[in-house]
């Protein structure tokens, strides 16, 4: 195999992720030869853990994904603060915002995806941050200029607006409230995560969310940020309201705005180099990761591939694998076929886990569901063919961990529904068994010695007629000693059940 | 029991090395005695295995005579022609191919004084430098960790005893319940918590479930995804920002950076995903590290028999390293070490790429002091040789071994892939077995050997505390039956090397090895035989004229600098994942009254009859898919074998996983099942985990 020239646009997670994966098959750069180009001036970072850096449980440098040196080493030409402004397809070329073109012989697109920002008045639509107290939640930039806003806001007794109750939404308040800030967070619909939850689950979830102390207001839209003052919403879908109307809006004091309403694929490179794009506006791919053009592939939130939803790192990831084995010829024909949905809320205090597809007709006889709910907890577990077919779990910590484990390896459920949902195996029989009484003969009361009950009876009637004596008659409690409270009961129960006088010294010699 | 006759020794099973009384019978008829003695490991207990450890002495099919493999079968033969035919082949393979056409497999079993000669007698009498041990399927990831980590491996660092003021245990991959119940006593004190992690729930995960603590269940092969995401919980909860570990780190440490790096991208939820283990336990098994007034992190082979059970012993390093454990008072990090003489075994020259005393064959400095002790020129000593599972594979390759020794092990049942590994030794030209009683392997055998067992002979052992023990001759061996030293000393002799330089009196063989570990990490110079016949308390290292290290790092590590590494370390799949085909993981463990390959527990009635046959533990659910029920028969099938299995139904098992013990030969061998992958850095063998499926029998 000739090496080939492979050029990475964008050193986000799945970017760096893709050199990763792609020099544990190629260590010694024989198959393809490795540019990165990223606009940002810092090497690779985690997304997924920014919120991290509001709660102050972590610190910028924690967030860089892998050595810094590590590109060097492995032969990888990284190039930070170099933004990519144009793709020729034709030319098997890309131009950098530097000046300079790279030439390809493979090009990866990992351009993610960016803030989607409502058209308010007050808030600039493609860059938030140029609004007064406005950010998005993408960068370590973003998390820093949130940071500020909500030192800013204790100091002055206020408060931060979150607009969106989504996935970044809640973990972004959540985070800001562990700190002592205090946040609203308004939500356009009628219950939070509506991506990923029906509306009983979101109302449960809600209740979980307010319980953190966070004010969360539902089904209210943004009519126009003030800066130094405040979010201005009315009532959600407000007849005859046109954006930016004000009739009936209410001001929310803030003294900052975190804008998390979704994300918008990045894809003006592709667009412009007449790549297809997917009716998703993201970047249409086949399954061997190929756009429109048989050379240029793109993976990670910049692509529409049917089964990966956007948002979350774990199929940007797994397409980074695919994608690596085929360019490195480790397997030439891998394809990605789609990932597991899960979605796991990060969020101190609320338990929620949300795996595949939760909202099936429950009229359906295909499927079976179980559901339970209480005041602090939901659950709703759909099954097929004894298989997971989604599930909503908040507040089942146990329970959840174990259902994903069922979900992505496609494992038959436990027939014990109960304990699948309480998430452990029931004890067989309830507690207080070890009474000597209600033990059948060949109970083994000493494991490490195999010492039944009939054996310890048979000991006592020998004259073993202490807790030393039927130790050393039968060797019970001589292991690991965990039985000695047993032997003890045992004793005492002979001792009123079966008085016998003890007949000889021979076992106490 | 008369008290005259007693000999105060120890069990010959385990690394507890709990301490025994054997006392003979008065009459020739009569059956020897063991008692347990009060000695701080086992503090007057025994589990069944060593109540009934007399019975070995007595097992009907002892050899007692060599045996000559010839066309027609075996046939007894002499000593003196059973040596000839295995000096006569070793003297022409070495003139036709070379000395590393002869092989020597050593094993944890064998005392220090025979570990110490074997080694010495594959560089020096066979100049071979193909001479490696089972205690690399046992030890090696453990050791590998440990000497990166703290510059030296002892696997306790600190006496057993401690443990039992310790308020909070971790047991990463270790059943002591079952493998070494005694130290139980130790572990489950009032004010001890443990948490078990083990994807059974174990007896030992029911003793921590019950004592208030924690049972952590990750899928097989995640440890230490699990690692990483506990180390990254610590430090995201603050729990590692309090001035004393911060000290600690700054003061003791080197490598933080690098390793928390590689922790920072394992959030919980992302650990929760890999392992199965809920993020809630996570945090609470953390904040229990966080608050417990003393805290000791132990692993067992659960963590460490992985292709990456190095860097998982690492991840629970680093871990201990995170919280300021290793070498502070009343905390801890150490390894259970499984063989008898698991930890003396990898310390005296039978492994590899070691000389006695814990040094490296590569070190010039190390090769020139052992080549002095041994009054040979340095350039004689041969380089590293491969390791067990590499040695075991070159057989009837190019350049590989021709002829292989073996003391101590069984190798038809414990190596991985053990059926392949059994072919293997049928290709060899010669194939000597040095066995007490005929052993799956010793039944392969050319030339049979009958040695000694435990209480036929002196010698000295460690035990899993680094403390050398004295192991006492009670009785003779049977008539026809030689002692290892005087096999290996008579096979030297007759090889041409001087007597004295193999003495068969284990004294001798323990003064030569003092002489020759002086200086080295693990430094016996000190041990001399009246202090351990006095039982002195005696830790290595005990340089001469000292009273032993009963706790290691309590100034410095053993780096040159003083401090512990971190070890920047990353989970990984494990080598062979579950898929249509193979859908379950298996796992291999033990149980309790079975030691190793069983050959010589298997011998011994009442154990024989508590576990006669194997077994697969299997979630009811998943046996019923199976089409099997509680009690039937299993075939479990992998790439590389299969096994008959009695199924046990265990509500508690993942529905993904199922278990065998290794312990049984033949068609219930678990290691027909097991996958020889090797993890880069130990050479250690992926047993703990491989893709089967169930099918009824």
């Amino acid at each position: 195999m000739t090496r080939r020239h492979c050029v990475i646009i964008g050193n986000g997670m799945v970017g760096a992720r893709f050199a990763q994966e792609a020099r544990r098959h190629d260590p010694a750069a024989r198959a393809l030869d490795i540019t990165i180009v990223g606009a940002e001036h810092r090497p690779a970072y985690n997304r997924v853990l920014l919120p991290n850096l509001l709660s102050g449980a972590m610190r910028d440098e924690d967030l860089i994904l892998g050595d810094p040196g590590w590109y060097a080493s492995h032969h990888v030409r990284l190039r930070t603060g170099t933004p990519a402004i144009r793709v020729d397809v034709a030319a098997h070329a890309v131009w950098t915002g530097t000046g300079d073109a790279i030439g390809y012989d493979h090009l990866v697109l990992a351009t993610g995806a960016r803030a989607r920002v409502p058209a308010i008045p007050g808030i600039a639509a493609v860059v938030p941050e140029a609004a007064a107290g406005v950010t998005a939640l993408r960068t370590i930039g973003d998390a820093r200029r949130l940071a500020n806003l909500a030192v800013t806001a204790r100091r002055k007794h206020g408060r931060i607006a979150v607009l969106g109750g989504g996935v970044l939404g809640i973990e972004a308040a959540r985070a800001l409230t562990a700190r002592g800030t205090a946040v609203t967070v308004l939500h356009r619909g009628g219950h939070p995560m509506a991506r990923q939850l029906d509306a009983p689950a979101g109302r449960a979830l809600a209740t979980a969310i307010r319980a953190t102390g966070i004010d969360l207001r539902l089904a209210v839209e943004a009519v126009r940020w003030e800066p130094g003052r405040g979010l201005w919403v009315r009532p959600a879908g407000s007849p005859g309201a046109e954006p930016g109307a004000e009739p009936g809006a209410e001001l929310v004091r803030a003294d900052g705005l975190l804008v998390s309403a979704g994300t918008i694929p990045e894809t003006g490179l592709a667009a412009a180099a007449g790549l297809r794009l997917a009716p998703s506006a993201a970047i249409a791919i086949e399954d061997a990761l190929t756009t429109s053009d048989p050379d240029v592939y793109a993976i990670g939130d910049c692509a529409g591939h049917p089964g990966a939803a956007g948002g979350l790192v774990q199929p940007g990831w797994e397409q980074a694998a695919v994608l690596a084995s085929r360019l490195t010829g480790a397997e030439p024909r891998a394809r990605y076929r789609g990932s597991a949905r899960v979605t796991r809320l990060k969020a101190a205090g609320i338990d929620l886990t949300c795996v595949g597809d939760a909202f099936p007709d429950v009229a359906d006889p295909d499927f079976e569901v179980l559901r339970f709910e209480d005041a602090g907890r939901y659950a709703k577990l759909v099954l097929q063919d004894d298989r997971v077919a989604g599930a909503t779990m908040l507040g089942f910590p146990d329970a959840a961990a174990g259902i994903v484990q069922l979900y992505d390896r496609d494992v038959p459920v436990p027939s014990d529904r109960l304990a699948l949902l309480l998430g452990r195996a029931l004890p067989a029989e309830a507690g207080g068994t070890r009474a000597p009484a209600a033990l059948p003969d060949h109970a083994i009361v000493c494991r490490c010695n195999m010492v039944t009950k009939a054996q310890l009876r048979d000991a006592w009637h020998e004259g073993a007629t202490s807790r030393p004596a039927l130790c050393a008659a039968t060797r019970a409690a001589t292991g690991c000693g965990g039985c000695g409270g047993d032997v003890d009961a045992f004793a005492d129960w002979l001792s009123n059940t079966d008085p016998v006088k003890p007949a000889k010294e021979a076992i106490l010699r | 029991m008369s008290a005259a006759r007693g000999t105060p020794t120890h069990c010959p099973y385990c690394a507890l090395q709990c301490a025994i009384t054997i006392s003979l019978p008065a009459t020739p008829a009569g059956e020897p005695l063991i008692a347990p003695r009060d000695f701080p490991v086992n503090r007057g207990g025994l589990c069944q295995k060593g109540w009934t450890s007399a019975e070995l002495l007595r097992a009907p099919d002892r050899l007692t005579t060599p045996l000559l493999r010839e066309e027609t079968g075996t046939r007894p033969a002499t000593w003196d022609e059973a040596l000839g035919r295995v000096v006569a082949t070793i003297t022409r393979l070495r003139r036709e191919h070379g000395p590393d056409s002869v092989a020597v497999f050593g094993s944890g079993a064998l005392t220090n004084e025979k570990a110490y000669l074997l080694g010495k007698f594959a560089r020096v009498a066979l100049r071979t430098s193909q001479v490696d041990y089972n205690g690399r399927f046992c030890m090696s990831s453990a050791a590998a960790a440990g000497n990166r980590a703290f510059g030296i491996d002892r696997g306790l660092p600190f006496p057993v005893t401690d443990l039992g003021r310790a308020g909070l245990v971790v047991l990463a991959g270790a059943n002591p319940a079952e493998t070494m119940p005694p130290l139980m006593g130790h572990l489950t004190g009032p004010g001890t918590r443990l948490i078990v992690i083990d994807p059974r729930r174990t007896p030992t995960a029911v003793a921590a479930l019950s004592g208030g603590g924690l049972h952590l269940q990750p899928a097989p092969g995640t440890d230490l995804a699990l690692a990483l995401g506990l180390l990254h919980v610590a430090r995201t909860s603050g729990y590692l920002d309090t001035p004393a570990r911060a000290t600690y780190r700054r003061q003791r440490t080197a490598g933080w950076e690098q390793a928390w790096q590689r922790a920072a991208a394992w959030w919980p939820e992302r650990a929760e995903r890999v392992t199965g283990v809920a993020v809630a336990d996570m945090r609470a098994a953390v904040q229990l590290l966080h608050a417990a007034p003393g805290a000791y992190i132990l692993t067992g082979r659960g963590a460490e028999q992985h292709t990456k059970g190095t860097d998982t012993a690492s991840a629970w390093i680093n871990l201990a390293l995170a919280f300021g454990l290793p070498g502070t008072a009343g905390h801890g990090y150490g390894c259970l070490t499984g063989q008898g003489n698991g930890q003396g075994g990898r310390e005296h020259g039978q492994k590899a790429d070691q000389l006695p005393g814990y040094r490296s064959i590569a070190d010039p400095a190390a090769r020139a002091h052992i080549a002095r002790a041994w009054g040979i020129p340095e350039a004689d000593i041969p380089g590293p040789g491969r390791s067990a599972t590499e040695l075991l594979e070159a057989i009837g390759t190019e350049g590989g071994p021709k002829a292989l020794l073996v003391f101590g092990a069984n190798l038809a049942v414990s190596a991985p892939r053990a059926r392949h590994v059994t072919g293997k030794l049928r290709q060899l030209e010669l194939l000597v077995v040095a066995d007490s009683v005929p052993s799956e392997t010793a039944r392969l055998a050319d030339v049979a050997l009958p040695v000694a067992q435990w209480a036929e002979e002196s010698g000295t052992m460690t035990s899993l505390e680094g403390r050398i023990l004295r192991r006492r001759r009670a009785l003779s061996p049977p008539d026809g039956v030689w002692t290892d030293l005087e096999v290996l000393s008579a096979l030297a002799t007759r090889l041409g090397r001087d007597r004295a330089e193999f003495p068969a009196d284990p004294d001798a063989v323990l003064a030569e090895l003092r002489a020759a570990s002086r200086g080295g990490l693990a430094d016996y110079s000190g041990a001399d035989t009246a202090r351990l016949d006095d039982e002195v308390p005696l830790y290595w290292p005990v340089p001469a004229g000292s009273d032993g290290t009963p706790r290691l790092f309590g100034r410095r590590f053993a780096h040159p600098d003083g401090r512990a590494r971190f070890v920047a370390v990353d989970h990984r799949d494990a080598a062979e994942l579950p898929d249509r085909e193979f859908p379950l993981f298996a796992t291999t463990g033990r149980v309790l009254q079975h030691y190793q390959s069983g050959a010589q527990t298997r011998r011994v009635p009442e154990l024989h009859r508590a576990q006669p046959e194997a077994f697969v533990e299997v979630h009811p659910d998943t046996a019923r898919r199976a089409g099997l029920a509680d009690g039937g028969r299993a075939t479990v099938i992998s790439r590389r074998g299969t096994v008959a299995a009695r199924v046990r139904c265990v509500a508690t098992m993942r529905c993904d996983t199922v278990f065998l013990p290794f312990h049984f030969p033949g068609d219930g061998s678990a290691n027909a099942l097991t996958n020889p992958a090797l993890d880069p850095v130990s050479r250690m063998p992926e047993f703990k985990v491989c893709a089967v499926r169930l099918e009824p029998a």
